[in-house]
């Protein structure tokens, strides 16, 4: 299992879109993955409903957890979103 | 005639006969089946979700066409919902295991989702339920298998009135010609609804309750995006003004499409800044599409109304950063508090009750003198903002070098506190208001305290010329071109020249396409606006020649009145136009 905290950087946060790449990435890798907010909401990353969930504005930190198969990948994958800003400029 | 107020969602007019469609399809009502029926209905059920994503496909590949990759995406994340794991999952085992009819498991899933968004207290994330409900309640049209909303049936032009659009509304609407805007009971400008409006043109107010209940079809309507306002069968001279506002509305359209991406220069190459006016508790987007090169003036008087107590340090730092970080790049140059009278009573700060004449009363640098930690804590703000930005402050009201001095000081005070704290900090240029004429006659000694100088013509107009505009016994003696007004600007902006410094006209004059031609030709830098005329002032200052303008500029300053200098720069203009 792997943890990781994570910062949401781009200008809108995690709005419809970018939940949708987020839900789309963390499905294909077979591993479980999670995503939680500052108010210990723990959801699941393969639900948009979930990650939309989580309401997480530019600024905030979420703990990304993964667990299962190719639970390095998925994580690298994800982070690697993020840090792009969702290709949002 | 009824007006009823809502949200501004989309900008632009549309006048025509509403179209009332409601789309409330009510509650879903509870039946009990048998395990066979449950094993049909989960059937049903999937058919329905299947059919709802047939819909988003042909959806996407027409948002695709008409509105763009980054749109389209929208439309991926309501595919997304509909493989959510609600859908595939949670709602069939209900059906199965509680023996319910679809329909209302489909509401408990969406009711139980309505419930965990009313938790969230940000604004904009709450409005992404609306995602949710448009897919939800497609999938329960199949399910009745209720005849879709249609925009096909709208014969004739009309402006749309329903309880709620969804987005996938909005985008059928956006090919129907027929569509000239609509209103909605709900919603709010950060509502996909509103986005897709913007980016299609259609003019839309939202948010204004009870509108779809209230109108019938065939009511005519004038829906306002511009104010947020429906007028439901206006007067004729009602009708009239707003057809006028409507032309003009295309013609700056046509403006901006033209001059959008093009400098503000004279046709023989001289470059003058057009700026914007705005004030800081407005939003800093607002305005963004009009790609100012800068705000010339941000007034601050707004963070403090309306309220009893002072705004904080953090919460007016969070409001420059927002301004500075909107438009980081550029200059942008915020003038300190100019607050007196009443609005100081009321937030506790002791000054004087109904002064007899606060014009010439306690207010702007004066009160921040009397009490320093006011300005001080404005300043700390706006330098720990200008580590992200480009910020320069201006003071109002300065009439004595002392003044500058003293605000010096206190600048200096606050730079040092922050350093010794070890907040990270950044100390801002400085400039100042030439708004009264004594500043006006000793510009050349405050210049050699600040780094650039801004004129609040309004105010300097009604010093000099001792007229108070909303005094309707003198207020036609209020007149920009006076040549005492002509030759004060002229006296300052050389002064400014001669030390190498900026000059920007920050009032209403700036403003005003007329004036332009005598405030370009006597060498102002910078034009800062009202937004609503950026586009003309940069219009005007492209059909400028700027040598003519500056000899112009120098032979008006001999003419005896105003009505001979607007003759000279009339005359000038009009050959222009003939070019």
């Amino acid at each position: 299992m792997i943890k990781k905290n994570i910062k949401v950087v781009n200008e809108l946060g995690i709005h419809a879109r970018p939940a949708g790449m987020i839900v789309n990435t963390a499905s294909s890798f077979p591993c479980e993955v999670w995503l939680e907010n500052e108010d210990g909401m723990n959801v699941n990353a393969k639900s948009i409903m979930g990650v939309m969930m989580l309401a997480a504005a530019c600024g905030s930190n979420l703990l990304l957890t993964a667990n299962g198969g190719k639970e390095e990948d998925a994580v690298k994958a994800i982070e690697k979103l993020f840090a792009d800003k969702f290709d949002e400029d | 005639m009824l007006i009823k107020k809502g949200i501004a969602a989309s900008l632009g007019i549309a006048m025509g006969p509403a179209l009332v469609i409601n789309k409330e399809q009510g509650r879903a009502e509870k039946r009990m089946l048998t395990p066979e029926e449950a094993h049909a209905e989960v059937h049903r059920f999937k058919t329905a979700v299947e059919q709802t994503r047939a819909d988003l496909k042909a959806m996407r590949d027409k948002v695709l066409s008409v509105l763009g990759k980054k749109h389209a995406r929208l439309i991926d994340a309501h595919n997304l919902i509909l493989s959510d794991v609600i859908i595939t999952q949670t709602i069939p085992k209900k059906i199965r295991g509680k023996l319910i009819n679809a329909e209302y498991a489909l509401q408990e899933a969406l009711d139980n989702i309505e419930r965990q968004f009313a938790k969230i207290d940000d604004e904009y994330f709450k409005e992404r339920r609306f995602d949710f409900i448009d897919v939800f309640k497609k999938i329960a049209s199949h399910l009745a298998s209720a005849e879709k909303a249609s925009s096909e049936n709208i014969s004739e032009p009309s402006v749309l009135v329903a309880s709620s659009l969804f987005p996938s509304d909005t985008m059928a609407f956006r090919e129907n010609k027929n569509v000239l805007g609509f209103c909605t009971d709900l919603g709010s400008k950060a509502s996909h609804t509103a986005i897709f409006a913007q980016s299609a043109g259609l003019p839309a107010v939202v948010g204004l309750v009870d509108i779809s209940s209230q109108l019938r079809t065939g009511d005519y309507i004038i829906a306002d995006g511009e104010q947020g306002i429906v007028i439901v069968n206006p007067r004729a001279a009602i009708i009239n003004k707003y057809k006028a506002r409507k032309a003009e509305l295309e013609k700056e359209e046509a403006l901006f499409s033209r001059l959008k991406d093009l400098p503000a220069v004279t046709v023989d190459g001289h470059k003058v800044n057009v700026f914007l006016n705005l004030d800081a508790e407005g939003s800093p987007f607002k305005w963004k599409r009009l790609k100012a090169g800068g705000i010339g003036l941000c007034r601050t008087e707004g963070l403090f109304m309306n309220r009893s107590i002072l705004p904080s340090e953090d919460e007016q730092y969070e409001k420059y950063l927002e301004l500075a970080k909107a438009y980081s790049g550029c200059p942008v140059i915020i003038r300190t508090a100019d607050i007196g009278g009443d609005r100081a009573t009321k937030l506790g700060i002791k000054g004087l009750h109904d002064e007899r004449n606060p014009f010439m009363g306690f207010r702007g640098i004066r009160l921040f003198l009397k009490y320093p930690e006011l300005l001080k804590t404005q300043l700390r703000a706006l330098f720990r903002a200008n580590i992200k930005g480009n910020i320069s402050i201006m003071i109002p009201m300065v009439t004595s070098y002392n003044e500058v001095e003293a605000f010096r000081q206190i600048a200096d005070s606050a730079i040092a506190e922050l350093a010794a704290e070890g907040r990270p900090a950044k100390p801002c240029r400085l400039g100042i208001m030439i708004e009264i004429p004594s500043a006006a006659l000793i510009v050349d000694q405050l210049l050699s305290l600040v780094d650039f100088i801004s004129v609040g013509t309004n105010d300097l107009i009604q010093y000099s010329l001792a007229v108070d505009r909303v005094n309707q016994y003198v207020s036609s003696l209020y007149e920009p071109f006076h040549p005492a007004v002509l030759r004060l600007l002229h006296l300052i902006t050389e002064a400014a020249k001669r030390c190498g410094k900026e000059v920007s006209i920050c009032g209403e004059m700036a403003s005003d396409p007329e004036a332009a031609a005598f405030l370009v030709g006597i060498g102002v830098d910078t034009l800062s606006v009202t937004p609503k005329m950026f586009l003309r002032i940069k219009n005007a200052v492209r059909k400028l020649n700027f040598k003519t303008s500056a000899a112009m500029a120098l032979s008006a300053l001999d003419l005896p009145s105003a009505k001979k200098v607007r003759a000279l720069f009339d005359s000038e203009n009009s050959t222009h136009s003939k070019l």
